[in-house]
């Protein structure tokens, strides 16, 4: 893996470079809160810290986003044959990613692999990441397969040093992003030294032994599901659903017709396991009309039924969650709680 | 035979309704026999009994129904649509030559051309839960050497309430199938069977040495249907059982049919019942 040494007027020249044929955005704070911003070079200097309080999945998976296009005039000759809605747009460069973020859009491309909605997005969004140097209070990447250093997803990977930044390059188009740069800014054999010791010092984890995906992947199914501690949560928890909207790797949709005037077009729009209607048949009939088995459903998926069908958890330890919650559920306790039954 | 080749798994083909069947004396089950608008489409469409398909009707939504019609009935398909939601409704309300988009096939099947071949086959049906069956019955029929005896038992609330009433005389009188019809209480003129769908199964259902039984119905049907067949040593292994839930893409990806870590529309509908026990029972 190529590694540059860049310095602050590097970064200011590639910024200045990239947003002549691309949007480019990053987590900047405002009102005491972190959020997705444009970004116009001259005037930024360099990401929020933390991760911002909506995921990177607006990127990917927007909100609400458009499948398909359809005329209701019976006078048109294509009435009420929809036809596919997939404008590319321009290129984007979303700066300053965090790795738990940058590793959720390799985790949600695993569902998304015949999407050609996703999949575009992701053929037109390059990840500049930035990995962290301090863990937040409610972070936990390093308990779901990822690191503070962790790299997946991104195209370029950068660690802030002392005067300036070390480049990963991660891939192609990473490499084609930063032009002569490329060949001119080689770090150094002590930098790279420095950068491993970064990388190494941060698998130093505080979460629980082993890899909990793989542990949780051996576990009975009905033995997880008919654990006791559910109950307790599904008292605290309202359902209101907070933490599957902020998280990244929730994914679930509705998708619903919207017509206005002959217009119309079908619309996919985030969805929650945590809604009672999210289920409920034409009939009435609900198969998780209590609460219980939709608080159970979010975890359950995330920590195991994820994991049965495509290896890791469906969790980056963002924290969003455990941030946010109005009743203080905390997934860590319920990643504890998992891992201890026999 | 997936529909894998399809660009966008989303974009439906465009169809028209080419014939409407009231079947049931409350009318709110009809029979939609659908053509696709192109040629190409309908002759490279096929599928397997136990598939199902997106009935979509820009500006209402999509609707996921299992294919009535077999794969061996060229040139059309058929859907059994029960008036239920709002998308269901504005189908019953539409007439023949309007348009419809078809989505699918979706799902797995029955596995006619695998598990299934060689073996007794029984199929226990009731109410409305016959239409697949139905696909799966004439695609039988239509390769009867691929089969041993092939025994149906379908029954509904009333004679009115039965579907397919002309081909159901019709497999009556074969003399390669054997066919149970009941109704639950006896109503004037009725001179069939009599009897819950369980009851007659468990007088009519064959040993199960060999054999497959395939059970679609109410819930409590199923779980009625199950002792009597046990009781004579049927294993959870030979019953075949096509679960529904509420769905939105039909692809395994937008999270709203999983029934723990299997997605109904993706792996399913049709699961073994010995499948179904490991499952949390959340359909």
């Amino acid at each position: 893996m190529k590694i540059l040494k860049l310095d602050n007027s590097d970064l200011k020249t590639l910024l200045t470079r990239w947003n002549e044929t691309r949007d480019l955005f990053s987590p900047v704070e405002g009102n005491g809160k972190v959020g997705w911003q444009r970004i116009e070079p001259l005037a930024f200097n360099e990401p929020a810290e933390g991760v911002p309080r909506a995921s990177i999945k607006v990127f990917f998976f927007p909100q609400p986003e458009t499948l398909l296009e359809y005329s209701t005039r019976s006078g048109d000759r294509d009435a009420y044959v929809p036809r596919p809605a997939m404008g590319k747009g321009r290129e984007r460069i979303i700066l300053g990613v965090r790795p738990c973020d940058a590793r959720s859009v390799m985790l949600n491309s695993l569902p998304f692999a015949n999407d050609p909605y996703f999949k575009v997005r992701k053929d037109t969004t390059l990840i500049v990441g930035f990995t962290c140097e301090r863990p937040c209070s409610t972070c936990f990447c390093s308990w779901t397969g990822g690191s503070p250093m962790g790299t997946e997803g991104m195209d370029i990977a950068m660690t802030k040093i002392e005067g300036g930044y070390l480049a990963a390059v991660l891939s192609e188009k990473g490499k084609e992003l930063l032009g002569h740069l490329h060949d001119t800014k080689e770090a150094s054999p002590e930098e790279r030294k420095q950068l491993e010791a970064l990388r190494k010092q941060a698998q130093k984890g505080t979460g629980p032994a082993g890899s909990p995906a793989e542990i949780l992947r051996k576990k009975a199914l009905m033995d997880l599901y008919n654990a006791t501690f559910w109950q307790k949560l599904a008292d605290s928890c309202i359902n209101c659903g907070a933490c599957t909207f902020l998280c990244p790797t929730c994914y679930c949709f509705d998708i619903q017709d919207e017509t206005v005037k002959g217009k119309g077009r079908r619309i996919r729009y985030w969805d929650s396991c945590m809604f009672p209607l999210f289920t409920q048949h034409a009939s009435g009939h609900n198969p998780r009309g209590q609460k219980i088995q939709r608080v159970r459903n979010r975890f359950m998926h995330k920590l195991k039924y994820f994991p049965e069908r495509f290896g890791p958890l469906s969790c980056v330890g963002c924290g969003r969650c455990i941030r946010e919650c109005p009743v203080n559920i905390d997934i860590r306790e319920v990643m504890r709680d998992l891992l201890s039954i026999q | 035979m997936k529909n894998t080749d399809q660009k966008n798994p989303y974009l439906p083909y465009p169809g028209r309704i080419d014939a409407i069947t009231i079947e049931t004396e409350d009318q709110n089950l009809k029979t939609y026999r659908i053509i696709l608008e192109k040629p190409e489409d309908m002759a490279s469409w096929n599928h397997i009994p136990g598939q199902f398909a997106m009935l979509s009707l820009a500006g209402k939504g999509e609707i996921p129904i299992g294919i009535a019609s077999s794969p061996t009935e060229k040139g059309h398909l058929l859907f059994t649509v029960n008036r239920a939601g709002v998308v269901t409704t504005a189908l019953h309300k539409m007439d023949v030559g309007a348009r419809i988009g078809i989505r699918g096939p979706l799902g797995n099947g029955f596995p006619v051309d695998e598990g299934l071949k060689g073996k007794n086959i029984v199929i226990i049906a009731g109410g409305f839960a016959f239409t697949t069956l139905r696909a799966t019955l004439i695609y039988m029929l239509a390769h009867r050497q691929d089969y041993g005896k092939i025994t149906v038992i379908y029954g509904a609330r009333t004679p009115g309430m039965l579907l397919y009433k002309e081909e159901l005389k019709a497999w009556s009188q074969r003399d390669d199938m054997e066919m149970f019809v009941t109704i639950d209480q006896d109503a004037p003129g009725w001179d069939g069977l009599v009897g819950f769908v369980p009851t007659i199964a468990g007088q009519v259902a064959p040993s199960p040495e060999n054999s497959a039984a395939l059970i679609c119905g109410p819930p409590i049907m199923i779980k009625f249907t199950m002792p009597p067949l046990e009781k004579i040593g049927w294993t959870d292994d030979q019953v075949y059982l096509s679960l529904e839930n509420r769905m939105k893409c039909g692809l395994g990806v937008c999270g709203h049919c999983n029934v723990g870590p299997v997605y109904v529309c993706k792996d399913g509908p049709v699961f073994t019942r010995a499948e179904v026990q490991k499952l949390p029972v959340e359909f």
